[in-house]
């Protein structure tokens, strides 16, 4: 792939994913250890005809977002955990009204204010449930500068070909480690735009009970002038107490994730044909998987790797086919395991789960999961 | 002129009480925009949640019912990404003050263009009538049942001492001077609060024992002082009233053509 390589941190290559992938519209609020995104934005955005705004907290940020996508135009916020946390109701929003958006989390340590800015993997559950109520959600998980870009930009298209929010779930460690990354010709990349009506305005639906459950959307000021709430609706956007109508339009919106589950899970393996002991990882501490299992290698163990860059949906039955014959598991998490649950739902007792965890601030070291992949059971 | 051109007649009858004075504010903006000529396809009408913000549901334009408290955040960003719509915003005094006070300020303080009516009803009437940032001191309300502890904002004060441009206050019974205010709001480049004092006869009215919807009224007729005439009263004389008026009406870059102006700087100096 032709391109320019440098050298760019996580945060950087995230902004110029998103540039590429045509986002031009940033509102967010300073929260460390994403702010180097928005002071990214804040000087490319508007270069290049865009908008970046600094708004007065990550509630705003997410609200202008939604309206900004609302008016046509690719929008995205980025945050850490407190920020996350106030930004839930309008990601919730988002979902119910089916607004496209990417939303950045940095996680850093936490609950609460928690550790800025040391790294965590603290926030997998709530990406997935922050919001209240029975809502999709895409939550994408980067282990490199370079897999950062490439997620921001399949973050994008995949928000506009579902019209959901997509979170874009990365760590400290990701984020500032500065590493090379290939910006590639933006001919090179396949970038999706939301579908748009055909239809004349008086006969638009907006939450039509289309055969893909993904009915077009109409930006504002295109002539179609229709009603987007957050109150449970029907096919025409207007709120409904029908509960039939109710039924009909919340199950079409998460079945619209759920029945393309093959088509929006990622994950990557690594000597997983042959393995014995596989190691399922995600963000920063696969980085540290990697030179572990290169040496159980080396001595001999029939150690595997598998990455998930998709979290949510969670890559359920892909993980129960690689899992079907190994002896054991091994899950390294900068939390206490929220990952290594949704596997023992998974795998049950065929076999053990041997957690790694640290929620202190500091990696996991290739060493410690090393030791857990040698350890006697 | 025909409302109906502009209501979507399938959404009507709308939901609020017997005596409200929400739907003089719907028609008074209504002939607001009919005079000046806008297009229903370039008008965006986006709300937060409560009485107030049932409105957009039954204009016919492109309509926002957003989160609580939010609708000024959500019209930020559809500003910023379409200028060429005119954005306006209807929200209420817990809508506006309370719980979205910080993007109502904050949006006055950049002074981008949007119109942002206030229904000052005194209380939250979908939530039963409980006390507002604008329930006045000693009021009843269901949670201040000895009268309320707290003193109110004044919410076209504080738009003006945030940086907007244009900052008016009406009465639903002074329509005339409504109509004249949010037009003058609508046409204004820049951030344009008109507060329009509406009554609440089912929680605030029965309450405090204002009576229903026509005596109350004619109780903002009674206590209602015009600017001028207010200058020159004193603080004694002006418990308990209401000043209405222009508060501000001043020119000032407004921030969609000034973040405009920045991005041509941008590309001139490359």
């Amino acid at each position: 792939m032709a391109g320019r390589t440098l050298m760019m941190h996580g945060n950087s290559a995230c902004a110029e994913g998103a540039i590429l992938a045509g986002c031009r519209f940033f509102a967010g609020y300073p929260i460390t250890p994403s702010s180097e995104i928005a002071e990214y934005l804040s000087a490319r955005l508007p270069a290049m005809g865009g908008t970046f705004i600094q708004m007065e907290d990550e509630i705003a940020s997410i609200g202008a977002v939604i309206g900004a996508s609302i008016g046509g135009v690719k929008a995205m916020t980025a945050t850490s955990g407190p920020g996350f946390s106030l930004m839930q109701e309008n990601i919730g929003f988002a979902a119910m009204a089916e607004i496209p958006c990417v939303v950045v989390n940095v996680q850093r340590g936490g609950p609460s204010t928690g550790l800025p800015t040391l790294p965590s993997q603290m926030d997998v559950m709530q990406s997935r449930w922050g919001a209240h109520g029975e809502h999709p959600i895409i939550v994408l998980t980067p282990s490199s500068a370079s897999e950062t870009l490439f997620l921001t930009i399949r973050a994008f298209n995949l928000a506009e070909k579902y019209r959901t929010p997509v979170i874009l779930l990365t760590d400290e460690i990701t984020a500032h480690l500065t590493e090379k990354v290939t910006i590639p010709e933006p001919e090179s990349i396949q970038i999706i735009d939301r579908e748009k009506p055909t239809v004349p305005p008086e006969e638009y639906l907006p939450y039509q009970m289309v055969e893909s459950d993904i009915p077009p959307m109409a930006n504002f000021g295109e002539g179609y002038r229709y009603h987007i709430t957050g109150l449970a609706h029907d096919e025409t956007g207007f709120p409904t107490n029908d509960s039939v109508k109710i039924d009909e339009q919340l199950r079409r919106l998460n079945r619209k994730i759920e029945r393309y589950h093959d088509e929006i899970v990622e994950l990557d393996t690594y000597w997983h044909e042959d393995m014995e002991i596989a190691v399922v990882c995600y963000g920063a501490p696969f980085r540290s998987a990697l030179n572990a299992v290169r040496r159980a290698r080396k001595d001999g163990t029939k150690a595997g790797i598998l990455k998930l860059k998709t979290i949510w949906p969670f890559p359920d039955k892909e993980l129960r086919e690689l899992l079907q014959d190994v002896e054991k598991i091994v899950v390294p998490e900068l939390n206490l395991g929220q990952v290594a649950f949704l596997l023992k739902c998974i795998a049950g007792d065929s076999a053990p789960i041997r957690k790694v965890n640290k929620i202190n601030g500091e990696p996991i070291t290739p060493d410690e999961i090393f030791e857990a992949i040698k350890e006697e059971r | 002129m025909d409302y109906l051109f502009y209501l979507r007649k399938d959404k009507l009858p709308h939901i609020w009480c017997e005596g409200c004075g929400n739907g003089i504010v719907l028609k008074s903006l209504l002939r607001a925009i009919h005079s000046i000529g806008w297009d229903k396809d370039k008008i965006a009408v986006v709300s937060g949640i409560g009485c107030s913000s049932r409105t957009p549901g039954y204009l016919d334009f492109n309509t926002l019912h957003t989160t609580h408290g939010r609708a000024i955040a959500f019209a930020t960003g559809l500003k910023l990404a379409r200028p060429d719509l005119n954005v306006i915003v209807i929200t209420g005094d817990g809508d506006a003050t309370a719980i979205g006070g910080n993007h109502f300020i904050h949006a006055a303080r950049r002074n981008i263009d949007l119109t942002v009516l206030v229904y000052n009803n005194y209380i939250y009437g979908m939530t039963g009538g409980q006390v507002s940032p604008t329930t006045p001191y000693g009021k009843y309300t269901t949670t201040s049942p000895y009268g309320n502890p707290e003193h109110p904002f004044d919410i076209s004060g504080l738009a003006v001492a945030a940086g907007a441009s244009f900052v008016a206050r009406a009465t639903t019974y002074h329509f005339a001077k409504l109509d004249k205010y949010i037009k003058l709001a609508l046409q204004k480049k820049g951030f344009s609060v008109v507060e329009v004092l509406t009554p609440c006869p089912t929680s605030y009215g029965r309450k405090n024992k204002e009576g229903r919807g026509v005596d109350m009224l004619f109780l903002q007729k009674e206590i209602a002082i015009p600017l001028e005439k207010a200058k020159k009263l004193g603080a004694r004389e002006l418990e308990d009233k209401i000043v209405i008026g222009i508060f501000q009406d001043i020119e000032k870059e407004e921030y969609t053509q000034m973040y405009n102006r920045l991005r041509e700087k941008i590309k001139s100096n490359h």
